[in-house]
């Protein structure tokens, strides 16, 4: 024990899995108790998914001795390193390591969001699949409910099993209170002020679905997570009623007014005509 | 000033090869010395006409060489900062350049004035000519959402003004806005690129295959496919290929789908969704076809000829509301939810 030497730190004093978790491109793993990893059910089948794995298990746990030459000792360590992912892919679904998460997420360690309007909502850790090495890990944020890559390149190689496809929807779960105010806010394209028509007709239409969620949830008594006062943008007489488009609105409802109490009948929508007969 | 007269690169090309500015574009020096394109800038910038010299590397000590030219924008400026002395301003001018303290405040106007003459010019033929050479490098990066792809992003502002918000990234492939990934663009102000830019690209260069990705180098659309179809002015593959069945996320605990009912189910999965079929989004087609459909039901002899000539017409642009639906039906469908164009035709049989 005393001749090895970690390729990247010569002090072996300090513990595998501090050295793991603190060294650079690994800040999205938590650090896994000492309970859970010697616990074998926890790490049911995960003998056949890891190569030397008696030997992985012993260096992760801080009990490995055992002479050997570099090659060996390498292979070891990177099976150390994907036992760990696989062990904390688990983990971080149970109570502790849900609240390490949490922490973690609360301190944006895992980055912040890069859409606009979500004001640097901080982002969770997320895998695509399961199954290791099928895709690498991505980000997840709650507020606009998409997914992202990782802006750094280190974190874009890390495998998205050590994460899990489930862990950043069971801590929305488990921590009801975390979910994020969800906003309708977002960006509309124009070109000199008026907006470009290919995404507006889109906008109009995705709005039609968000009123359509918003009446089923309203319906069906559940919170819909967007602020009360919110507008629907398309009223019952399916008139157009966009959100920026409000102020223009009054004022036109300003003018009308105005010319009726004039006694002109101006031939605006069928609605104002009817009105004053 | 003092630094530019030794050195071969002007100072456009030196403040574009900064860090951080790889967004902006050269902008030429004719655009600039054209006065109509720089409209309304005097008033936006403090110490204008130094800024000015600056941005064009016009030597103030030059006078044989400035003097004719600068000589009608002297009197322009000097109106509104100098207290009265007009006709020296040449000699204060070249005053103010040689304090250290000064420089770096016409350095900062310059760069002010700079963006936001680029504003303008890169919404102008040739400044979106060369931003298009710069979108084709791949100098803006890549959308950070996962379903777009690596689509390339443009740089784009969220106000004209200065001062309020720095340049984000525009996606054309999901139509939203991200914060750079690198931090050294949150120095730059989002006014110098403009609300404008993104969209009219999209609307100038219809052709780049938005649903491409960033790793491939930026094709024209393949010419004769079923895909160039029109939308709305736009190509209908080109409408946000990042959106849509398939590039929206769905929640799965344990691989079964987290329920809409559960707070913590999908909410927001409007914003990435589109029409599986896009002629939906065609409104004015299908404005036509509702007209014909309520004018229909009403046989009136006053809007038989109307009737008549709306069918043809949407019946060519449109096949998708057949109008062989049987009058019963129609007549249901005219008292459920009467259009407001129905009263407008003959607003006899309204329901008042």
């Amino acid at each position: 024990m005393d001749d090895f030497v970690s390729e990247s730190d010569s002090d072996y004093a300090s513990y595998w899995r501090d050295w793991f978790i603190s060294s650079r491109g690994n800040e999205y793993f938590c650090e896994i108790d000492e309970d859970y990893l010697t616990d074998r059910f926890n790490l049911t089948g995960l003998n056949t998914e890891v190569q030397y794995y008696q030997y992985a298990l012993d260096l992760v746990t801080d009990v490995f001795d055992l002479d050997c030459d570099d090659d060996m000792r390498e292979s070891i360590e990177k099976s150390a390193r994907h036992l760990y992912g696989l062990v904390h892919a688990r983990y971080i679904v149970t109570t502790r390591g849900l609240a390490k998460m949490l922490d973690k997420y609360k301190k944006a360690d895992f980055g912040k969001c890069p859409r606009v309007h979500c004001n640097s909502h901080p982002l969770l850790p997320m895998g695509l699949a399961d199954m290791p090495g099928s895709r690498p890990v991505k980000l997840y944020c709650g507020r606009c409910e998409d997914i992202y890559n990782p802006k750094s390149s280190r974190h874009a190689a890390i495998d998205g099993a050590y994460f899990g496809a489930s862990f950043h929807n069971i801590i929305f779960q488990v921590y009801p209170a975390l979910i994020p105010t969800k906003s309708a806010e977002r960006y509309v394209p124009r070109v000199y002020g008026f907006k470009m028509h290919a995404a507006a007709a889109l906008v109009r239409w995705q709005n039609g679905h968000f009123d359509e969620m918003r009446r089923r949830l309203r319906k069906m008594d559940v919170d819909h997570g967007f602020k009360k006062d919110e507008p629907l943008f398309i009223d019952d007489r399916g008139d157009d009623l966009d959100l920026d488009d409000e102020e223009d609105d009054d004022i036109a409802a300003e003018m009308e007014r105005f010319e009726a109490g004039r006694g002109i009948v101006i031939g605006g929508s069928g609605e104002a005509v009817d009105a004053r007969e | 000033m003092s630094t530019s007269s030794g050195s071969p690169e002007s100072w456009i090309s030196s403040f574009c090869s900064l860090l951080g500015h790889e967004y902006f574009a050269e902008v030429s020096e004719e655009f600039i010395e054209d006065d109509f394109n720089l409209t309304g800038l005097q008033t936006q910038v403090p110490m204008y006409k130094e800024a000015l010299e600056m941005i064009l590397d016009v030597e103030p000590e030059d006078d044989d060489d400035d003097d004719d030219e600068e000589e009608e924008e002297d009197e322009d400026v000097s109106g509104d900062g100098r207290d009265g002395t007009t006709h020296r301003a040449h000699g204060e001018r070249r005053a103010h350049s040689r304090m250290a303290s000064d420089l770096s405040v016409i350095e900062s106007s310059a760069e002010m004035l700079y963006g936001l003459i680029h504003q303008r010019f890169i919404c102008s033929r040739a400044g979106i000519q060369q931003m298009s050479e710069k979108y084709e490098l791949g100098h803006f990066g890549i959308c950070p959402r996962m379903n777009c792809n690596q689509t390339r992003a443009l740089p784009v502002g969220l106000s004209d003004i200065p001062g309020e918000d720095t340049v984000k990234l525009f996606c054309p492939s999901c139509l939203d806005v991200y914060v750079p990934p690198n931090s050294r663009f949150q120095t730059v102000d989002g006014a110098f690129f403009g609300r404008t830019f993104g969209a009219l690209f999209l609307l100038t260069f219809p052709e780049y295959d938005l649903s491409k990705s960033g790793g491939d180098s930026v094709q024209n659309l393949p010419r004769n496919t079923d895909d160039k179809a029109l939308i709305n002015g736009i190509y209908a593959c080109n409408v946000a290929p990042g959106l849509g069945p398939g590039k929206i996320y769905e929640p799965r605990i344990y691989g079964f789908r987290v329920s809409e009912i559960a707070r913590s189910g999908p909410r927001m999965q409007w914003l990435r969704n589109k029409p599986a079929d896009m002629a939906v989004l065609n409104e004015a087609v299908r404005f036509a076809g509702e007209v014909e459909e309520n004018v229909g039901t009403d046989n009136d002899d006053e809007s038989m000829n109307l009737n008549n000539t709306t069918g043809r017409e949407t019946t060519n642009t449109s096949r998708r509301r057949a109008p062989a639906i049987n009058a019963r039906l129609r007549q249901q469908r005219q008292n459920q939810n009467a259009s407001p164009m129905t009263l407008d035709t003959n607003g006899a049989e309204s329901e008042l």
